[in-house]
Formats: C-alpha cells, sequence, structure tokens
C-alpha cells in the first residue's frame, strides 16, 4: 500500500526531509525539517536506519515517495529526482572509501569543479586538516584517522552546499577517535556550510552538533536544539545514565587574579578555571547531570563556585536509588535548562517537589571546543593532555 | 629448421594478428558484456553467462559446426558480408576472427566481470557523491580499479587464440595464408608424418603457454603486492 505523504515545499533555509518506504525488508518513516546551518545530528541506535537516511539524502538510495530540499532547492519530489553527481553534497563515508588508485592529492582533487577559483580553496583545506605531508602518499599507507582527514578533505573541495557524514569516526579506535575529533569540530567554525552528522555515541554528538534529530527503528521521534532535547523530561536522553546538557555560552570576561573564566548563560554566570579567551567568544561547555546537585537554601560556606537559583521543572526516576531532575536556572526558572541527579534519599529528605526553587550547586563543568584558540597574554594556565577539552573542578 | 616451409611464416604472422585482433575485439565487445553481468541485477544475467560459458565445455567442432551455419551463405553471416561486397564469412579472415571471439569470450569476460564485481559499488558512489557522471566514474575509476582483470583478460584472449585450432579449421578451411593458423600447420605435419617439423612447432607452442601462464602469474602477483 503506497502510503500518501502531505505536499511539501522547499524553504530557504531550511533542510526539509521526508523519507516513507521501505529499502529492502526495512520500514521507514522518517521526517524532519532542521536549520540548513550549523552541524545536526541524527542520533540512534546502531540499525536504526539513520544512513538509509544519510544515503537517501545523497540520491545513493532512492525511496519513490521521498521529498528532500536543501535550503530552497528540491533535490527530491514526487517528480523529480536528482541523481547523486547532481547535488551539491559532500559525503563523508564510514570507511573513509579513498580510492585506491590514485594519491592523496589526487583523491582530494579528484571532485574539484573545472572552473576555478572555487570558494573552499585546496591550500585551505590541506591546512585546515593538516594533510599537507601526506599528499604524495598512497592511500593505503595512512593511519585510519589520516584516511578519514582526507575523506573529509575531499568531500569538502568537492565544493558542497551540504556536508553529509556517516559515522566518520565509526570505524576509527579510541586514539584515532581523539586524534580527529578536534578537526571534525573545526569544520563548521572555520566553513559556513551546513552539516548532517550521522553517529550513535552522544559523546561525539555533544561536542559537534547544534541541532538534533533522533531516530529509532526507521522514525525521527523528536527534532530540536540539541540542549532542548537533552533536557527534555519525555524523552529517553534526559532519563538515561550519561544524562548532560551541553550549552553554548558567552565569555564575558577573565579574573586573571585567579585563573577564573567567566561565562554567561541566560539565568547563569559561571566561574570555570580555564585559560582566558576573549570576550564575546563562544564556548560549548558540559554540564553533566551527575556534576549537579540541589539544595533548598543558598550555602553561605562551601567551595562551590557555581551556585545558581533555580526552579525544578521534572523529576525522573532512574532506577530505584536516584532521580535525575530538570532545573531551569535563573530565579523563577526563566533561564537555561540543566539536568541534576540526586539520591532519592536526599529528594524525600529535603521534601522536594516539581515547580519547587532551589539552588543549583554545579561541582564541574567541562568545556569543549573553543572557537578560537586562547590567548596566550595571561600567564601561568598549565596545558592540559587533550587541548579540544578543558576540565575544570571548582 | 631448413626444413620449415617458407609458409609457416606466413602462417605465424597470421596467427598473430588473429589473436590481436580478436583480443581487441574481445576488450571491445567483453567490457560492457562484463560490466552488465556484475552489475545488473536482471535475471537474464546468469542465462547470459551460461551462454557466454558454452564453448568452455561444448567440443570445438560443434561450436564450429554451429558458426559454419550462421556465417555461410545462407546464414545471417552473408548479410554481414555484404556490407563488403562479400557472400558469406565462411572461409574468410573475417569468420575466423568470429569464431575465435566466440570462443574465447569466456576466457575475457570472466575475469573482467569478477574484477569489476570485486570493487562493489562504493567506489563508484564516493565517485557519483564527487559530482563524476557515470561515464566519467567509469572511466577514472572503474577500469583503473579493475586492471588487474583486464591484464588477465588480454592475455588469456591472446593465448587462447594462439592455440586455437577446431573453431578455426571448421570455419576457416585451412586456406593457406587467408585462414591457416599455426595449430592447423602441426596438425598437417602430422598428417604428412614430418616429426622434425611438428616436434618444433609442438615444442614452440608449449614454451609459449608456459611462458604466458608465467607472465600471468607473475603480473598478478606483483599487482596484488603493491595493492597491499
Amino acid at each position: 500500500m503506497r502510503h500518501v505523504r502531505h505536499v511539501r515545499t522547499a524553504t530557504a533555509g531550511r533542510i526539509e526531509i521526508a523519507f516513507s518506504g521501505s529499502i529492502g525488508s526495512f520500514p521507514l518513516d522518517m521526517q524532519f525539517s532542521v536549520p540548513a546551518k550549523g552541524v545536526t545530528a541524527i542520533f540512534g541506535p546502531s540499525g536504526c536506519g539513520k544512513t538509509t537516511v544519510a544515503r537517501c539524502i545523497a540520491g545513493l538510495a532512492r525511496l519513490p515517495s521521498g521529498f528532500c530540499a536543501i535550503d530552497g532547492e528540491v533535490w527530491q519530489d514526487n517528480t523529480t529526482f536528482r541523481p547523486p553527481h547532481l547535488r551539491p553534497i559532500g559525503y563523508v563515508f564510514q570507511d573513509a572509501s579513498l580510492f585506491p588508485h590514485l594519491s592523496v592529492r589526487r583523491n582530494l582533487l579528484y571532485g574539484v569543479p573545472k572552473p576555478k577559483p572555487t570558494p573552499i580553496a585546496f591550500d585551505e583545506v590541506v591546512e585546515l586538516l593538516e594533510i599537507a605531508p601526506l599528499l604524495d602518499r598512497s592511500p593505503s599507507h595512512l593511519s585510519g584517522g589520516e584516511r578519514q582527514r582526507v575523506a573529509m578533505g575531499r568531500a569538502l573541495l568537492s565544493q558542497p552546499r551540504l556536508l553529509v557524514m556517516d559515522e566518520p569516526l565509526g570505524a576509527l579506535d579510541r586514539c584515532a577517535k581523539r586524534e580527529i575529533l578536534p578537526f571534525v569540530e573545526r569544520l563548521p567554525e572555520k566553513l559556513a556550510l551546513p552539516m548532517i552528522y550521522i553517529g550513535h555515541d552522544m559523546a561525539e554528538i555533544e561536542r559537534l552538533t547544534d541541532y538534533l534529530v533522533m531516530m529509532e527503528r526507521g522514525m525521527a521521534t523528536a527534532a530540536g536544539p540539541l540542549h532542548v532535547l537533552q533536557s527534555d523530561p519525555t524523552l529517553p536522553l534526559a532519563a538515561s545514565r550519561e544524562a548532560a546538557v551541553s550549552l553554548d555560552a558567552v565569555v564575558s570576561g577573565y579574573d586573571g587574579r585567579y585563573g577564573l573564566l567567566i561565562l554567561r548563560l541566560k539565568g547563569a554566570r559561571l566561574l570555570v578555571p580555564a585559560p582566558p579567551l576573549a570576550p564575546g567568544v563562544h564556548q560549548r561547555l558540559r554540564i553533566a547531570a551527575s556534576d549537579v546537585s540541589v539544595a533548598r537554601e543558598a550555602p553561605r560556606v562551601g567551595s562551590i563556585l557555581n551556585v545558581f537559583p533555580a526552579r525544578i521543572r521534572a523529576c525522573l526516576p532512574l532506577g530505584a536509588a536516584e532521580i535525575t531532575l530538570v532545573l531551569a536556572l535563573g530565579a523563577g526558572g526563566s533561564g537555561t535548562e540543566i539536568l541534576a541527579r540526586i539520591t532519592r534519599f536526599s529528594f524525600d529528605s529535603l521534601g522536594l517537589k516539581n515547580g519547587m526553587d532551589v539552588f543549583a550547586e554545579l561541582k564541574h563543568v567541562s568545556l569543549l571546543s573553543a572557537s578560537e584558540p586562547p590567548l596566550q597574554t595571561i600567564a601561568s594556565s598549565t596545558p592540559t593532555a587533550d587541548p579540544g577539552e578543558a576540565s575544570a573542578a571548582a | 629448421m631448413d626444413s620449415f616451409s617458407p609458409e609457416i611464416w606466413q602462417s605465424l604472422g597470421l596467427t598473430i594478428e588473429l589473436a590481436s585482433v580478436t583480443t581487441v575485439i574481445l576488450l571491445i565487445v567483453g567490457t560492457p558484456l562484463a560490466w552488465w553481468l556484475a552489475r545488473s541485477k536482471s535475471l537474464w544475467t546468469e542465462t547470459v553467462a551460461t551462454i557466454i560459458a558454452l564453448p568452455l565445455v561444448l567440443p570445438a567442432p560443434v561450436l564450429g559446426f554451429c558458426l559454419l551455419g550462421l556465417l555461410g551463405p545462407k546464414g545471417p553471416g552473408s548479410l554481414l558480408a555484404s556490407l563488403w561486397g562479400g557472400r558469406t564469412l565462411a572461409f574468410t579472415f573475417a569468420g575466423i576472427v568470429v569464431g575465435s571471439v566466440l570462443s574465447a569470450l569466456p576466457f575475457v569476460v570472466q575475469p573482467i566481470r569478477n574484477a569489476f564485481a570485486a570493487m562493489g559499488d562504493r567506489p563508484l558512489e564516493v565517485a557519483a557523491t564527487l559530482r563524476a557522471s557515470p561515464l566519467y566514474a567509469f572511466f577514472t575509476v572503474a577500469l583503473p580499479l579493475a586492471r588487474p582483470g583486464f591484464l588477465t583478460a588480454a592475455v588469456l584472449g591472446f593465448a587462447h587464440t594462439i592455440g586455437t585450432f577446431g573453431v578455426v579449421l571448421m570455419i576457416g578451411g585451412n586456406i593457406p595464408g587467408r585462414t591457416k593458423v599455426l595449430s592447423a600447420f602441426l596438425f598437417d605435419y602430422v598428417q604428412a608424418s614430418r616429426w622434425r617439423e611438428a616436434s618444433w612447432l609442438a615444442g614452440a607452442m608449449v614454451m609459449f603457454a608456459f611462458a604466458v601462464i608465467l607472465t600471468l602469474t607473475l603480473i598478478d602477483k606483483y599487482s596484488r603486492r603493491r595493492s597491499t
């Protein structure tokens, strides 16, 4: 039976996707609309059909009743189906798939359009991905991480208007992942290019993405800004053991005497021990539910720097002994939402309930990627092992 | 050696010419056929593959006899021949080329088909996401990746045609200078009990076969080492 979809129209500035049908024996019914800006992750367990969606967007797979429009340009609807080579897409496969008969340089140049100059320049990409020393090698002599970097460069140099990455870190070991993640993070900052990132590892997605499409068994279960879905009490993310929120804070100053970075969020002003950053820079933070506790009254003495008034928005039981709280920061709960994990014992003994005003105590805030390299003018910042992630405890 | 008639050199030239022309035609015909066999999801692929493989099991005279009917003055081959004013393809050089192409086709199609199948869809998908049209991707990705398969195919096709006998004898009619290939000469020598010449010729052809197979194996080994 053919399922008839309602008519969709292409909208400028948005990625509009609707695919339904089956590929092989797999049922798929996927609809979402996200901004054609920043990074959108399609997240779901292995085998839920994420890759099929990516392949449909690229035109590598075809569902007859599909709709795909990128930034106002229709790639597929009831009457149109653009073959993949006519779609301005960059596609990074999980296993890099470099051409084995071509050198790294010729792999990179394979998709470069003939009329030059091109907006994304060869030298720029080579520098961004640090692949200059690899250019004259054969792909068979590269490590997994190096191969994936070349694959990203090759996709970028085809001058895409949308970059799709299908689990680009999926085939890499932990070490190679750490090596390559900073490069993936750099792409959206350096290039004004919308990206769709397919993944099943929340740790990667928290660092990279702005929008999230959650997927399960061929269906989109939710779509929206990452931090909104992370703290949505009706979705499984908030109720998971690794629950956390990723927030984009603005640097508003630096306390040179104590080495504290001052960051502004809606409803809170955070102090985090970190190297200095220029004011106004956006900084991605990760606040894990397990690093936040609550108090009924403002603690007068204590070592925790970041204590803010907040309102309890939801209470989610986690196993038999614990509860995850959704907290809205700021007096009256008008600010950013974060998560806190406490024991059911504390919940009962403090007499907490939904809608109550409390104080959120942030024991630890992780700084993820910074959009600019740290300024080195102010002395005494201890370099951390991983430059992309500066951890801070108060 | 002086007891060899000058005709043998003519025959050697003819045999090499036949094998070269046949190999070129085989690669031109075999490549699209192998591509279709490797990539089409049609139910007909195995039927067509079986027809192509038939010369492997049919006795050469059977194939030759069938072709004689097809290429002769009463068969469709005469239509083809009429294009250049001929009456028949039987007993002509064109006729033995057709015969050799058909009998060597499985040796050429199979390795190319395997090479196309082994690379899978991925390299072509990658090429498509890099704006390569299917034709451009075929020439810049599929052909270079299938290179070892083409080497095997060309060597096998050439060598098989050098050693061809039954089919060519049936279609060609053993006309000196026109259709009399080396193996037919060998047959004549044996018939005439000219053992010395027969031994020389047989020995040379054994050496040739040995050299071909050895070269093939070495090329295969070399290209495999390079790709890993």
